[in-house]
């Protein structure tokens, strides 16, 4: 059908000119913070449809961040989950004993910010393995330190054990989810296209080869774990005040799983196939939930379905034009048709 | 002392339990270089063969153990060939996240199925002999020393078999051996049958030993045992057996001299140390990167 597929590239093109005009980012920001605000205040959203908002957002930061270490620099971290719980307890803490009660709304980035020192504080730690050791044993020192976290939290009797924390207000609202998706988005985007991104992918295609290359592989993995476990401590906070309750068993393993399945749904390397990945997933799950736990039978039935017919996900290794500079855009879209030319000149 | 013996005795309990479930993690490992993170719920299935065995079919220990092993082996064979096969040329993450998959799929399936906790009822007559202040039950000996039979009957297969022999050579080299004429689809099918059979007969013997299953049961005991694959030397077959005993022994000292709950912690913590220290395990060769 050749019309609708000209009616498409029509669309599509309408849609680069509108995301590639210069206004199209402050203009989508200050809108969305706007329907937000109005959503939380003038609840024009029932609660339910809010709540679900806000594990998008907190859900779409740990994808983001997940991917700069598993999509970006190749590794395979599967400790998430607890870089997350500390910036959920030092975040809580913060809040419930050592701010004021009155204070509490306004001091509350704060806190968030505290949880994410935190975190990226506890990521610094696990870079310095991943120096030496790579591959399956770095994806256990990543594993050992989510249990290790776990396993503290619940022999501290000050923040509950295992019993919990409790006593949060709830702060966590969807113009803050905004705020925060929105910048752990740029930042990671930004990042990941600067000189120093460079150096993040270099290490994933060839540690050895980028070290001769003169880049500082030390540098770039401390600073591509602190940045990832930062946003990680962040949407724990955001998560803890959301729910307003949080205990060590929330964040084992099987958090970390559910982030990874959403990063490989998404697509790794990709910004846009995390936003993709983490809203489908959120979602799905939502919708599928008159199924009861046999939704759960079905989401890692599909997660193996994906690996075998797709295994680099929706938009593995690719990226939407919305994300890219327009340089990279440029060179990757000359690459194809070079590519293309020769293909067509060896058949 | 004798608290010493006795707790000898538990470390040698739990020990051979973990390195039954270690040896699947390893075999696997060295002849697919893939981590199989589904075995931990494999070794949950076979207490649950176990318990449904034990209830609906009444039979008596040797047939429950032969069945539920049995059962468990066709189940890693089919998981092998429809969820692991065609991911073989594919990047190596992808089949991991296929393996955590899997394990998921299994957890939540059997949780769908039996929500609640369930008990194996005795198979045995359990009966504990005191010598003095020490207890000694017949299960706990029964544990041990059916681990160590299957683990030795392991060895001999590994080591002086032909089929042993295909194993090597396939984690040896995989691009010149199959032009041997060595069956490599056989001998990795064979591979996930053994390793996951003997990871249910662990299943069986923890269902036992600790009567309450529940579906997921198999997360923290696979991961422990997947810790003492890789303090043996991951891909190493004697090394996970070593490993498992050390992991058992240090988890019931934590146990007796501090208060229960720093057990984790402490087994992570040494693999911690152990991966940053000797990062290839004990038994382990490390491997110079080729540039």
């Amino acid at each position: 059908m050749p019309k609708l597929s000209t009616a498409y590239h029509k669309l599509l093109e309408q849609w680069h000119t509108l995301t590639g005009c210069k206004y199209f980012w402050p203009v989508f920001m200050v809108a969305g913070l706007l329907f937000c605000a109005a959503a939380s205040t003038f609840e024009f959203l029932d609660l339910y449809l809010q709540l679900i908002l806000i594990y998008v957002g907190i859900n779409i930061i740990l994808t983001v961040s997940l991917n700069l270490i598993n999509g970006y620099m190749g590794e395979f971290s599967v400790g998430h989950a607890g870089f997350m719980a500390v910036g959920a307890y030092v975040a809580s803490l913060l809040t419930v004993h050592v701010f004021p009660e009155a204070a509490a709304n306004i001091l509350f980035p704060l806190a968030i910010l505290a949880g994410g020192v935190g975190a990226a504080f506890i990521g610094f730690l696990v870079a310095i393995p991943s120096f030496k050791t790579r591959g399956d044993y770095l994806a256990i020192v990543t594993l050992a330190f989510c249990m290790i976290v776990k396993s503290v939290l619940e022999n501290i009797d000050a923040v509950g054990g295992p019993r919990g924390l409790l006593g949060m207000e709830k702060l966590t609202t969807l113009p803050w989810v905004f705020f925060w998706t929105a910048l752990s988005v740029w930042v990671i985007r930004n990042l990941v296209y600067s000189n120093f991104g460079r150096g993040v992918l270099s290490i994933r295609e060839d540690e050895i080869a980028s070290d001769l290359m003169s880049v500082d592989t030390r540098q770039v993995k401390i600073i591509a774990f602190v940045v990832s476990s930062f946003f990680a401590g962040i949407a724990g906070g955001l998560f803890a005040h959301a729910l307003q309750f949080i205990n060590p068993r929330m964040f084992d393993i099987i958090k970390s799983t559910d982030i990874l399945i959403m990063v490989y749904l998404g697509g790794i390397a990709s910004i846009s196939g995390s936003i993709i990945g983490a809203v489908i997933y959120t979602i799905l799950l939502e919708i599928l939930r008159p199924l009861g736990i046999w939704r759960m039978v079905l989401m890692p039935l599909m997660l193996v379905l994906l690996m075998i017919y797709r295994p680099r996900g929706i938009m593995g290794l690719k990226e939407a034009r919305l994300f890219m500079p327009l340089s990279d855009f440029l060179t990757e879209k000359l690459w194809r048709q070079k590519k293309k030319e020769a293909n067509d000149a060896s058949t | 002392m004798v608290y010493i013996f006795q707790q000898a005795l538990n470390a040698l309990q739990l020990g051979s339990i973990y390195a039954l479930i270690a040896l699947g993690y390893t075999m696997v490992y060295g002849i697919l270089t893939m981590i199989n993170f589904a075995h931990g719920d494999l070794f949950m299935i076979g207490a649950f063969f176990c318990f449904l065995i034990a209830v609906y079919l009444h039979l008596s220990f040797v047939p429950t153990l032969l069945l539920s092993m049995l059962g468990v082996a066709f189940l890693g064979v089919i998981i092998e060939r429809l969820a692991y096969k065609p991911l073989r040329n594919a990047p190596r993450v992808s089949a991991i996240i296929t393996a955590l998959g899997v394990g998921l799929f299994l957890e939540n399936f059997t949780l769908a199925l039996s929500p609640y906790p369930q008990h194996i009822p005795p198979l045995l007559e359990n009966t504990t002999w005191t010598l003095g202040t020490l207890s000694i039950s017949s299960l706990q000996i029964l544990v041990i020393v059916l681990s160590l039979v299957l683990m030795l009957l392991l060895d001999f297969i590994v080591q002086r078999t032909k089929a042993g022999m295909a194993m090597r050579a396939i984690s040896w080299d995989k691009t010149i051996v199959p032009l041997m004429g060595v069956p490599v689809n056989k001998i990795i099918s064979l591979t996930f049958a053994i390793g996951t059979g003997l990871g249910g007969s662990a299943g069986m013997m923890y269902g036992l030993a600790y009567p309450v299953i529940d579906p997921y049961m198999g997360i923290m005991v696979g991961w422990k045992a997947f810790i003492s694959a890789v303090i043996g030397g991951i891909g190493n077959i004697r090394g996970a057996m070593i490993g498992g005993f050390i992991l058992g022994a240090v988890e019931i000292m934590v146990a007796a001299f501090f208060p229960s709950t720093y057990r984790d912690f402490v087994a992570f913590t040494l693999l911690l140390i152990l991966l940053i220290v000797r990062p290839y395990g004990i038994l382990g060769k490390p491997q110079p990167q080729k540039v």
